[in-house]
């Protein structure tokens, strides 16, 4: 009893967080998932990389394990939801989703709870990771809401099974908004919507619409539209011709993977969910490797990254810079690498070479 | 969607589809030919057949200029009954001809014809109703890499098999409520049954190992689940054969790190189109692989990935090679395996020379140029010829 109480006190002491805490002294406090499987190891990678580069971020952990809440509906504990709505950024690690569980997948609760309607992937060659694809340099925005992933589906008689698309106005004017407005923000020349028209003339049209509407309120920057199979055979043959792609759901999870695999795969590619409300969850798209978790073995390349994007959102370019090239020399030089970079180092020790970089940088 | 409407729905749907029989796949099957018992179109005119030929719009009319001109100048014994498709015109009498005309030759050749997606969705794609009229409902892609054409990956040898009539093309959308839209993609066992059995017929003529179906039902449970479970019902019935599946996301993934791994691929009609515009891509772009659409009664051949190249119509820089070996797929299903394997013979001889490589593979030839060297290699080997 006394361990209950004293960790009674010391959790209400670490829960009474006003909100003047976010700011004090310029440090952002950020909430950090760890995940599951490789998740904590990689995520404590990050932490030291962010404490060698001195990076002014505070982290707040918090578990995302789906709870029963009041009317049975499936939501995230409320400790992080209050964290993730105070903080507004947060960083996360792979979630497994355990199969007949009764829930829904992690990734889907967390993106209703927030309405994570952007998913954002900039997808960068990296030197001294080679793939058959050099100079590629291109950023997939994909609508993460509504498309084909709606969930909607019936069975009209035996053996036929119909599935809806489902396409909004507002939800592509969103999309499409941002779209530029990311362009806009980050010096990208074009922004090219991939699209399926010329069949899908309402749904997709609609879409085409909201994206050209927005196009005449962002002159400065270019936009162009293409089918999706021509953008699949050109991206293939030529990926330097594309800057921003901009598409509902179905398009965007088969292209941001073409493009994830173009540059190297899931092991080195961040990635962003961009909510209502100011809220911006990065993550790290690959799985939670279960047979590798516990042993050192994990690359924290696509985290680290995802936490570099972060960085970059919230305006601490310097910091951003500075952690990114220390990644990339590391990769570059190819002495410490994980094994999955073709090399046969610890994640530890991958850490530290990061961490050196930058401490010889200053 | 409501229960009232969703009940409303299936009941405007349920007369589209006929009531399934009880015994499913194995009197699905016994509904087929299979292409063991195939008869060609019979060669009724003095030993010659007529197909039919729709130029479509871009690049197309100047290819099939250069497909008759090689077959005449190869003696092939097949008269082209040319139908031309307006795709500016919003009736559908042209479309209507033409399938009407691929009905009586049972074969046909297709440049693709343009779709102006701006245009209301009353004006439906006039390939894609082709298509589904004709229930052309498998279309095949073999991707090659092909030596002498400089790609990424070397060794690709993929052969894509897409359910071409149903799934997310069955242009069934609706706007219940405004600024809503909604497009149905229908999934039936029927037709997923069928595909799978074409795949795993084709893989078995063509002695390939392993047949992939590629997915998304980890999401789509429904609908790409029960394609999944057709296929695997299928499969059942072809031991030797390896079956695997993949959800389309990793495909992609994997087809741009290690496109060696693939043999032969089924999938509903939306990855179809992905993934066989990334094979084709993989190996050299949309001027070097050929496509074909077949259907229980017809068949229709036209490049694999469907362009019209409207930027480079009418400059004599399009690739004819894509074009051309779609007419020698067309001579194969004549049963005119001579003249096929002659004019591809020296298609393939023609790509192994760079310096005629037209401006997509990075060189400089000319169409034309490129046609009169084809030309040129079946002369110097070819049985006989006839020069204008």
């Amino acid at each position: 009893t006394a361990n209950a109480q004293l960790s009674r006190v010391v959790g209400a002491a670490k829960n009474e967080t006003p909100q003047s805490r976010t700011f004090i002294r310029g440090i952002q406090t950020v909430t950090l998932i760890p995940g599951d499987g490789i998740g904590p190891e990689i995520s404590n990678a990050v932490m030291k990389i962010f404490e060698a580069a001195k990076a002014p971020i505070r982290w707040e952990e918090r578990n995302v394990t789906a709870i029963r809440g009041p009317g049975g509906k499936w939501m995230i504990p409320p400790d992080a939801k209050e964290s993730m709505d105070k903080n507004k950024i947060g960083l996360k690690g792979p979630l497994k989703t355990p199969i007949a569980a009764g829930h829904p997948s992690m990734n889907l609760l967390l993106r209703k709870t927030f309405d994570l309607y952007a998913n954002v992937r900039p997808c960068v060659s990296i030197e001294g990771y080679q793939t058959p694809y050099t100079d590629v340099n291109l950023v997939t925005i994909r609508e993460n809401t509504e498309g084909e992933y709606s969930g909607i589906e019936h069975v009209i008689v035996d053996g036929v099974v119909q599935s809806i698309k489902l396409i909004t106005e507002q939800a592509s004017k969103r999309i499409a908004e941002y779209a530029f407005e990311y362009a806009r923000n980050n010096q990208r020349a074009s922004v090219t919507a991939v699209h399926k028209a010329n069949i899908m003339r309402m749904s997709d049209g609609l879409f085409l619409r909201k994206c050209r509407e927005a196009a005449e309120k962002y002159k400065d920057v270019k936009f162009t539209e293409m089918y999706l199979d021509t953008v699949c055979l050109n991206m293939v043959q030529d990926p330097t011709q594309f800057d921003v792609l901009v598409m509902p759901n179905l398009y965007g999870d088969i292209l941001s993977d073409l493009c994830a695999g173009l540059i190297g795969g899931l092991g080195v590619t961040p990635s962003g969910n961009i909510g209502a409300n100011g809220v911006a969850i990065f993550e790290s798209v690959h799985g939670t490797a279960p047979d590798i978790a516990g042993k050192d073995l994990a690359n924290p390349t696509a985290l680290l990254l995802s936490a570099v994007m972060m960085l970059r959102h919230m305006g601490l370019h310097g910091h951003a810079k500075k952690i990114e090239t220390a990644c990339f020399d590391t990769i570059r030089d190819r002495k410490v690498l994980t094994k999955d970079l073709g090399g046969n180092s610890k994640c530890s020790e991958f850490t530290e070479a990061i961490c050196q970089r930058m401490k010889d940088m200053d | 969607m409501t229960t009232r409407s969703v009940r409303a729905l299936s009941g405007a749907l349920k007369p589209l589809f006929s009531p399934r029989s009880p015994q499913g796949y194995v009197v699905a099957v016994c509904h087929q030919t299979h292409k063991s018992t195939y008869t060609a179109p019979p060669a009724r005119y003095g030993g010659r057949h007529t197909v039919t030929l729709i130029p479509g719009d871009g690049i197309g009319p100047e290819l099939a200029k250069h497909v008759c001109e090689l077959f005449r100048f190869c003696c092939v014994p097949v008269d082209f009954e040319v139908v031309n498709v307006d795709s500016t015109e919003t009736s559908e009498d042209d479309i209507n001809n033409a399938i009407m005309a691929i009905r009586r030759n049972g074969v046909a050749l297709k440049g693709n014809i343009e779709t102006n997606h701006n245009l209301p969705p009353s004006y439906k794609s006039r390939n894609s109703l082709l298509r589904t009229t004709l229930d052309l409902y498998a279309s095949v892609m073999h991707c090659q890499s092909l030596p002498g054409v400089r790609t990424q990956h070397r060794n690709i040898d993929i052969i894509t098999i897409r359910e071409n009539t149903e799934g997310e093309y069955s242009s069934l959308e609706h706007e219940n409520v405004p600024g809503v839209v909604e497009s149905l993609k229908i999934i039936t066992r029927t037709k997923s049954l069928r595909i799978a059995d074409y795949a795993f017929r084709t893989a078995r003529e063509k002695g390939r190992r392993r047949v992939t179906a590629v997915h998304k039902a980890n999401i789509m449970k429904l609908g790409d689940g029960l394609f999944l479970e057709c296929c695997k019902e299928v499969a059942s019935g072809y031991p030797e054969i390896t079956f695997d599946s993949m959800i389309v996301d990793n495909t992609t993934m994997q087809l741009v790190s290690r496109p060696q791994q693939f043999d032969v691929m089924v999938m509903p009609n939306l990855y179809g189109n992905v993934v066989s515009n990334v094979c084709a891509g993989l190996v050299g772009g949309p001027g070097l692989v050929p496509g074909a659409n077949y259907g229980e009664n017809y068949a229709v051949f036209e490049t694999g990935t469907r362009n019209t190249g409207k930027s480079i119509a009418n400059r004599n820089t399009a690739n004819p090679t894509a074009m051309l070996l779609a007419s020698c797929l067309l001579l194969d299903h004549l049963k005119l395996h001579g003249y096929a394997s002659m004019i591809r013979k020296a298609i393939l001889s023609t790509i192994t020379d760079s310096r005629l490589h037209t401006a997509d593979l990075g060189g400089k030839g000319s169409t034309s140029e490129m046609v009169q060297s084809i030309m040129d290699a079946i002369q110097s080997t070819g049985p006989r010829t006839q020069r204008h």
